[in-house]
């Protein structure tokens, strides 16, 4: 059988990496050795020009507001189109708070102004007055052998709102989620995923970087199935993260003593 | 003292006396006691040392930098009124500055020093008066408790400018952000930094400041010394790196102490720390700088740095059962990252504790472990006994170094920290150290452990 290779595309890594979202790009390429394929990853940043059908799994983290807006420009109107091509071809894709925000239609501050998003995923954004923060936990029925738990933590105060063409990626269990009213968490578009989960999110999820492995092959190698890892670390942390939400749900405010 | 500031003390010294008979650290409780009694109990203790209060804050090294700069007052000949044990909230330094107080209200020393955390600097400054604040640097640290770097910046500034004219503020000229403040400084500023060549670094390490304050370019590095300190300009607007005033033109650094050669405005000085890592040659700059702008000696400079002895957590040394226990506090990425590297030094095998904790204190969000470069430690594993994964979030740190490519058979975890300690205690080869490395919840508890054990002194008693 022929060696399998998966391009990755890290998005803007200098400057969307906050709260250890780079451990997303770790978590992928790792399991990716363990399952005996190889990973090139690529970082693409500012001012670059690129075709992303060209490469299997992007990903892009979250990042402060003064990065943010540093790339929402070049976001737009140097890699959007591209972006556009790479989702509706299969290409997979997962996007971190900041991140999938931007993915998004649109982000409205809390001064009423609305700043364009890129519009991949039908969903919208309005910043909220209240931090959703904490540890979360959700049910997500993304997964062929049956509904699977995911773990994070979020740490937000836009209130993301879904439209009809995106599924949530999860049912609040523990947490707020998307928007802290209407039980959901993330958005998924094709294989394109955006959540708030920090954590961060593959990590302890590792059923979630599972399923986008097998989404990047997809497009080149149709169907593979992953031979089984021994994920009793993982497991465990997955349940003492479950446990920790429910003893902290609350209990954890933002801000400054 | 009125009465009221009478009352205030006589009771935060009974809570301090209280604390420490049940065996606590009593390092903040007896001060939030007394600031309901008298919220100006700290403006009025503040005002008696008759040379004034230095504050010294930034997001790593306050603790170490305060340390270095009480050692050498101290061999000055100077008394001083400051928070060692590095409770750095108004409630912890008005415990500081009651517990030096007599039952008279008076505050015989000369100098008052306080390290401050970042968030408090505008509230401590307007209860301190300082006449000196000293910044050592920018990190991203606890990201939901302070949001965003900007945020600190704010902080500090907010410090800086209640500053009198005849006051100073010592900046570090090689961390851009730092360097950003003189402008808002009503004092004048004294700026200290590295200016060794052999230091500079070739790999890129996390540097979350990246770009120009004054104009928003992307910051370009003629060297980088640490992290994103360093000899920067803004290719737009030529904001640079500011001429230091001390500079340390040669550093050795050892895996036990470090070397320092300082030019200063009054000549230079050649000293030796008892600690290891470019990032406590940058605390020695500070203590330097403050020390001297203050006008004392650089002999008495060069004497306090030698007897400077490394604080509570601070890659502390215990010995216990025959073991060398090195204690250093973790608590972001970077700090973590030069852990790790003074760990890996020397030829004896290591045998590790790592105790992640989530509570307020330490962090709740341990997502930051994802930006400790723990690929390091995993790729000297060879060095390595064993690592035990420990505190409440034990399994999110087995995670993360299995990730890093660490061999699953040297891992294990041990959520409660009595268990894992005596594990480690056990696990390690005869005269091998063991470290432990518990973020700040665990360090504390860890400690009373320690001496409930019969090892270490109680942390106040230093």
């Amino acid at each position: 059988m022929a060696d399998l290779t998966i391009s990755v595309c890290h998005l803007y890594p200098d400057l969307m990496n906050l709260y250890g979202d780079r451990g997303n790009i770790i978590a992928f390429t790792r399991r990716c050795e363990w399952h005996g394929i190889k990973t090139v990853v690529q970082s693409v940043t500012l001012n670059q020009v690129v075709d992303f059908t060209t490469f299997d799994f992007i990903f892009m983290g979250g990042g402060q507001d003064r990065e943010q807006q540093a790339i929402c420009y070049d976001f737009q109107q140097v890699k959007g189109t591209s972006l556009h091509e790479a989702v509706e071809a299969g290409v997979a894709l997962l996007g971190i708070c900041g991140a999938y925000q931007l993915l998004g239609r649109s982000y409205k501050t809390g001064e009423g102004l609305e700043l364009p998003g890129l519009n991949i995923l039908d969903v919208w954004t309005e910043a909220g007055h209240r931090r959703m923060i904490g540890n979360i936990v959700e049910e997500s029925d993304l997964f062929p052998g049956g509904p699977k738990t995911l773990v994070g933590f979020e740490n937000h105060s836009g209130r993301t709102f879904l439209g009809p063409k995106v599924r949530p990626l999860g049912k609040v269990l523990v947490g707020y989620g998307n928007n802290g009213e209407d039980g959901t968490e993330g958005a998924v578009y094709q294989h394109a995923i955006g959540t708030y989960l920090h954590g961060s999110a593959l990590p302890k999820n590792p059923w979630l970087t599972d399923l986008l492995i097998t989404w990047a092959l997809e497009r080149r190698y149709g169907r593979v199935s992953l031979k089984e890892l021994d994920d009793s670390l993982e497991v465990r942390a997955h349940q003492a993260a479950r446990r920790r939400a429910q003893e902290t749900w609350g209990k954890i405010k933002a801000g400054v003593k | 003292m009125d009465s009221r500031g009478l009352l205030a003390i006589w009771v935060g010294k009974v809570a301090i006396g209280l604390s420490r008979w049940l065996g606590k650290g009593g390092s903040t409780f007896p001060g939030r006691v007394a600031r309901r009694i008298d919220p100006d109990l700290l403006k009025k203790l503040a005002r008696l040392p008759k040379e004034g209060n230095i504050m010294v804050s930034g997001t790593n090294g306050k603790t170490t930098t305060s340390r270095m700069i009480a050692s050498i007052l101290e061999a000055a000949g100077k008394k001083v009124v400051h928070n060692r044990a590095g409770a750095n909230l108004l409630v912890g330094i008005t415990t500081a500055y009651l517990a030096r107080a007599t039952w008279t209200g008076q505050l015989e020393v000369d100098v008052g020093l306080a390290e401050v955390d970042e968030a408090s600097v505008p509230k401590a400054a307007r209860e301190l008066a300082p006449r000196a604040i000293t910044v050592t640097n920018f990190f991203r640290d606890q990201l939901d408790r302070y949001g965003e770097l900007e945020h600190t910046f704010s902080f500090i500034r907010e410090g800086l400018e209640q500053l009198p004219a005849s006051g100073l503020a010592i900046l570090n000229a090689d961390d851009p952000l730092v360097a950003s403040l003189a402008q808002f400084s009503p004092a004048p500023v004294t700026f200290y930094g590295l200016a060794d060549p052999s230091l500079a670094q070739e790999e890129e390490e996390t540097r979350d400041v990246r770009f120009c304050r004054q104009c928003g370019e992307r910051l370009e590095y003629g060297r980088t010394y640490y992290a994103h300190l360093g000899w920067y300009h803004c290719p737009r607007c030529g904001f640079r790196r500011p001429e230091q005033d001390y500079a340390a033109r040669s550093v050795r650094v050892g895996s036990r102490t470090t070397q320092l050669e300082v030019s200063t405005p009054a000549g230079d000085l050649e000293t030796e720390i008892a600690v290891p890592g470019v990032y406590n040659a940058y605390n020695a700059l500070a203590a330097v700088a403050t020390t001297m702008s203050l006008g004392i000696a650089a002999e008495l400079v060069e004497k306090g740095l030698r007897n400077f002895v490394t604080s509570f957590g601070r890659m502390e040394r215990l010995s216990m059962a025959g073991h060398d226990v090195f204690l250093a506090l973790v608590k972001n990425p970077t700090g973590f990252n030069a852990v790790i590297k003074t760990l890996l030094t020397g030829p004896e095998k290591k045998n590790v504790i790592i105790a992640i904790n989530d509570k307020y204190a330490d962090g709740t969000d341990i997502s930051w472990l994802w930006d400790v470069d723990f690929e390091r430690l995993a790729a000297a594993e060879d060095k390595i006994n064993f690592v035990l994964a420990s505190g409440i979030r034990g399994e999110d740190m087995a995670v993360r170094l299995k990730y890093a490519g660490f061999p699953v058979q040297k891992l294990a975890i041990e959520n409660d920290l009595k268990l894992a300690l005596e594990e480690g205690l056990r696990r390690a080869g005869t005269g091998e150290p063991l470290y432990i490395l518990p973020t700040y919840t665990a360090l504390l508890e860890m400690r009373e452990i320690i001496n409930k054990m019969g090892y270490g002194k109680p942390f106040w008693e230093e």
